[in-house]
């Protein structure tokens, strides 16, 4: 029961995105077609997961036993870093296809703070291992759900007539204003 | 002289190039916020470029983007312990927007882009520049967001009782800021 919380509060409730401002460079950047916001979101649920374990791990066995808590942020973006390419350069070796699809966005995940943000939160917030995981499959899902909602959206976006002044990344910030107030109608579901 | 202007209103961070999307969204919430979020980024920044563009002929340049990280993780982790230790109102407000100055895309940007290829003093000037920018950009968004949202500027009420809340939440803040890049688009063809 309490992790189908974690997992309904951090998709809908706590939407990375529109409640958390993490990520919000890929998701302006990558936001103009589908297909393109399927790939990222596919490489973000992939790389968050695992960073996510592989931090929390070196946290609490490397870290914590030695009293180097305050290394934390360094140590996290070297490991994201070296783990985006090591996926990078395993991907390209066993499953070709799938490099083909997620290859690109690979790169722009180390710079991507959603990442970082949550392999810090999970351990700001006390969760043990299983938690955690949950936790990072669940946002990197919520991630992906505001991506595609929002791509499908600027796909339309494009055959209106939108004033002058506010085409491109103007209309853009509005339309995620007005998706974010609609995923506050779930405030309260958790 | 043009170094530092530069980043203020041709080259701003925010309204133009787009950089830095996560902490500009997620801490304006007031004047003061921006204005201390904008301050602890200047700070990373000038010292950050100061130190990479001393230690530019060092750096092999394979391993660039790695070893710019680790210098701009470890100004992070300063900025993160003194503001716990001397502003912790104000660190718990920003929280875990603080670390994720690491994975601010400006400071790695002008680490590559300028303090690589400049000498000392300029990437000093630069580092301010954009840094003094930065803060200005959040300190305006901050403080628009305060006035319509809870009818206060740099935490003193003007008008009595509520205001339109929903521009203190995060709805408010995507919607502010593309009427405001809007805006600025508008003036700047003008």
């Amino acid at each position: 029961m309490e992790y189908i919380i974690i997992i309904i509060s951090a998709i809908f409730v706590n939407n990375i995105v529109f409640a958390q401002f993490l990520g919000i460079c890929p998701f302006l950047g990558v936001s103009n077609k589908l297909s393109t916001s399927v790939g990222m979101g596919g490489a973000v649920v992939f790389v968050m997961t695992l960073a996510t374990i592989v931090t929390y791990l070196i946290y609490q066995f490397v870290l914590i036993p030695m009293g180097l808590g305050f290394l934390q942020t360094i140590s996290y973006i070297l490991v994201i870093a070296a783990l985006v390419q090591m996926v990078e350069i395993i991907l390209k070796k066993v499953s070709p296809s799938m490099y083909q699809a997620l290859g690109i966005f690979l790169p722009l995940i180390t710079t991507n703070c959603a990442v970082l943000g949550v392999a810090i939160l999970v351990i700001q917030k006390d969760m043990n291992l299983l938690e955690s995981v949950i936790f990072a499959v669940a946002n990197s899902i919520g991630f992906t759900l505001a991506l595609v909602i929002f791509a499908g959206i600027r796909e339309h976006m494009e055959l209106m007539g939108v004033p002058k002044g506010m085409r491109g990344i103007p209309i853009a910030l509005v339309v995620a204003g007005l998706l974010s107030l609609a995923f506050m109608g779930f405030a309260g579901l958790v | 002289m043009q170094n530092f202007t530069k980043g203020f209103i041709k080259n701003n961070p925010v309204f133009t190039l787009l950089l830095g999307m996560c902490p500009t969204l997620g801490v304006t919430t007031s004047a003061i916020n921006g204005l201390g979020m904008g301050l602890a980024t200047t700070f990373v920044l000038v010292a950050a470029n100061v130190v990479i563009s001393l230690i530019k002929n060092i750096i092999p340049d394979k391993v660039r983007i790695p070893a710019f990280i680790v210098v701009i993780a470890s100004f992070v982790t300063i900025v993160d312990l003194v503001m716990a230790g001397y502003a912790p109102a104000l660190h718990e407000q920003l929280g875990l927007f603080i670390p994720l100055i690491v994975v601010n895309c400006i400071v790695l940007g002008r680490a590559e882009a300028f303090a690589s290829k400049n000498n000392v003093f300029s990437s000093l000037i630069d580092g301010l520049g954009m840094g003094f920018g930065f803060a200005f950009a959040l300190t305006l968004l901050g403080g628009i967001r305060e006035i319509l949202g809870s009818g206060a500027i740099f935490g003193f009420k003007f008008i009595p009782g509520d205001a339109i809340l929903v521009f203190v939440l995060a709805p408010g803040a995507f919607i502010a800021l593309g009427y405001l890049i809007a805006l600025i688009n508008k003036l700047r063809k003008a």
